[in-house]
């Protein structure tokens, strides 16, 4: 069920533009992954090669290899939508289709497969939901619409419409940042939940929650506005907090830097 | 609450900080702690509360109320404008009305079931039926042909073409609306009946037994060829309203699907079309609205035969709009009233179809509206 990462000599560039530079970073299975690094340091980025979503924007590509247990996701005869089936994303912005209901949203990816089993969508939709701590929240208005729900349901019904086709990764780009401390919290415990299954890459730019939720942290930076960014350190979540051995990671979580 | 007051005296007063800041040019204002190496001015007003206030926040006592200004003078001016159009609405109906009932008491028809128009023999016998029909049945074949070819078109231009493909393309079927409707009238009988007679000679041969098709001729100035001429002028409507909602989905939309590894095509059912829906049915109910008054091209079209009949390519059919463009010179008064009554049905008509498209968009307002 989950995965190891892989990335060597990942390059991103948006046209001419080169925003990350040479990344080379493992992720290990059923372990939750931090990227931190200040704004612009390209960890959305990243994120964003490692399931080809990168390159949907016009002018952008990826070069590197990023292997996912030994697969290059980039080669040629590989088929884009399975990666994307196989490594799931939750974005910064809780991002539910508005035209559906709730049950219709978590679903989505399973019917885009071909699902049709009216069973086989109720159970899976129930099971993800119940793994995304939003069941008895919404289990009386299943019918009702995705985008009527506060921001952190929303956020935590957009986790279970990922996690609903049971894919190998996940990719969270700052799934907090919209939410209150509440909903920050349920999302945090819900990634120890799906740590025993999931292979868990979080973007965050709270230093608490990427001590509190990951197993290791990887730190991003770019030298100046302009220059590419550069993974500068990646290592146990206890020694970047604890000790560091870069003294540019050391200035960033001290909140020295810049 | 004193506190408060201060700042603002602080402010407002008109010490010699404010006065220059005022002096500067807009763009300048909010930068003037900076600059002057004086941080905020004054020391206890934050800078963003100088580039706000910068004096009309007022202090001193609060002025009274105008009795008559800008505001007062600009409500009456709308409401003014908003019962005249009322005004003359009510006016507009009240005359047809007027002149439709006396012609529709001297009919010697059922003005409802009746297919023939002789308004101006006597006793005058006209109705409504045929007309109602050939108007609805082109306006219908208008859209069974535009608008899937529409929605393809704004597709390709919303999510496919290169840009530059795109705008030329856009710019093109912009030009086609832009064409007046007498242009595609002389083209429709001229030029275009050829093929659609040639078409209409082969629909014959192999599908005869399908009662739109049937009959034995003569084929060409048909309703289909109406129906097909109105099919382009509704064409860039529905196109280009389309394409704007369409390239309006919000891009967290689209990459969630695509995200969730859908292809494209699979992104855009999920994402692109449930969003548009609402505009798309506001863009045909356009594009029917447009087929279903338009006057001229059909006048120059349709064979002017009265008679409802399944079949759709033999000469004949007639509309609401076409009989009143080619009947009005000769009409007299009974003549006029009738044709003012059919005026009438074609309004409701319009009516109809539009209340039903906002009855479809309002059953999923819940939904919409949360999309918005
Ligand atoms: N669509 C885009 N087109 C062009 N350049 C882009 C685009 N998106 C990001 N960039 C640039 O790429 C660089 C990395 O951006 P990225 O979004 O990956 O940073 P980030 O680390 O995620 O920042 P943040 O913490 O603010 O989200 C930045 O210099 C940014 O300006
Ligand atoms: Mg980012």
């Amino acid at each position: 069920m989950a995965k190891r990462v892989e990335a060597t000599g990942v390059t991103a560039y948006y046209g001419s533009f080169k925003a990350i530079d040479n990344i080379n970073l493992r992720v290990e299975p059923k372990t939750v992954t931090a990227l931190i690094g200040p704004s612009g340091c390209g960890k959305s980025t990243f994120l964003r090669s490692i399931n080809r979503m990168h390159e949907v924007l016009p002018g952008a590509r990826v070069e590197g290899s990023l292997t996912v247990d030994d697969e290059n996701i980039y080669d040629k005869d590989v088929d884009v939508t399975a990666v994307r089936r196989m490594i799931g994303m939750v974005f910064q912005r809780p991002n539910p289709f508005p035209t559906m209901s709730i049950f219709d949203n978590v679903v989505a990816g399973l019917k885009l497969n071909g699902v049709r089993r009216k069973s086989v969508l109720q159970d899976a939709a129930e099971k993800a939901l119940r793994s995304a701590n939003l069941w008895d929240e919404v289990k009386d208005r299943l019918g009702k619409p995705g985008a009527g729900l506060s921001g952190g349901q929303q956020q935590r019904l957009c986790i279970a419409r990922t996690i609903a086709v049971e894919p190998q990764v996940v990719l969270m780009d700052e799934p907090c940042s919209a939410l209150d401390p509440i909903s920050t919290l349920a999302i945090e415990d819900l990634m120890f939940k799906l740590k025993d299954k999931y292979t868990i890459i979080i973007v965050t730019h709270n230093m608490q929650q990427a001590a509190r939720v990951s197993d290791r942290t990887a730190f991003f930076s770019i030298e100046r506005t302009g220059d590419p960014g550069r993974l500068i350190e990646h290592d146990s979540t206890q020694k970047i907090f604890s000790n560091p051995s870069q003294k540019k990671t050391e200035d960033y979580i001290t909140g020295r830097f810049g | 609450m004193a506190d408060r007051h201060s700042r603002s005296a602080d402010v407002s007063t008109g010490g010699p900080g404010v006065t220059s800041s005022h002096a500067r040019p807009a763009g300048a204002t909010a930068s003037t702690g900076v600059l002057d190496g004086q941080p905020g001015g004054n020391a206890p007003v934050p800078p963003d509360f100088r580039i706000n206030g910068g004096g009309l926040g007022g202090g001193g006592s609060l002025p009274r109320r105008k009795g008559f200004g800008a505001e007062s003078m600009f409500r009456g001016l709308t409401l003014a404008a908003g019962t005249m159009v009322l005004v003359i609405i009510v006016a507009i109906t009240v005359f047809l009305i007027a002149k439709a009932v006396p012609a529709l008491r001297a009919d010697d028809a059922n003005f409802l079931t009746e297919t023939d128009w002789f308004a101006n023999d006597s006793p005058p016998r006209f109705g409504i039926a045929a007309l109602a029909f050939g108007t609805v049945v082109s306006a219908v074949i208008a859209l069974v042909v535009a608008v899937p070819i529409a929605l393809g078109i704004a597709l390709y231009l919303s999510h496919y073409a290169h840009q530059r493909i795109a705008t030329t393309l856009g710019f093109l079927i912009d030009l086609l609306a832009a064409v007046p409707s007498v242009v595609f009238g002389l083209w429709g009988v001229i030029v275009f009946v050829e093929p659609v007679r040639d078409f209409s000679v082969w629909l014959n041969k192999y599908f005869s037994w399908i009662p739109l098709f049937g009959g034995d001729g003569p084929f060409g100035r048909s309703l289909m060829l109406g129906g097909l001429v109105l099919a382009i002028m509704v064409l860039p409507i529905i196109t280009s309203l389309s394409r704007e909602v369409f390239m309006q989905t919000p891009t967290a939309n689209e990459e969630a699907a695509l995200a969730l590894g859908s292809t494209k095509w699979e992104m855009i059912r999920t994402a692109v079309l449930p969003y548009g829906r609402p505009g798309v049915i506001a863009s045909v109910m356009l594009g029917l609205g447009r087929a279903l008054g338009e006057t001229i091209a059909l006048a120059m079209t349709l064979g002017f035969i009265n008679e409802i009949s399944p079949n759709i390519i033999k000469n004949g059919g007639n509309t609401i709009a076409a009989n009143i463009a080619n009947g009005f010179g000769e009409a007299g008064e009974i003549g006029r009233g009738a044709l003012i009554a059919s005026g009438l049905v074609l309004f409701t008509i319009t009516l109809v179809v539009n209340m039903i498209a906002r009855a479809i968009i309002y059953r999923r307002r819940e939904f919409t509206e949360s999309a918005a």
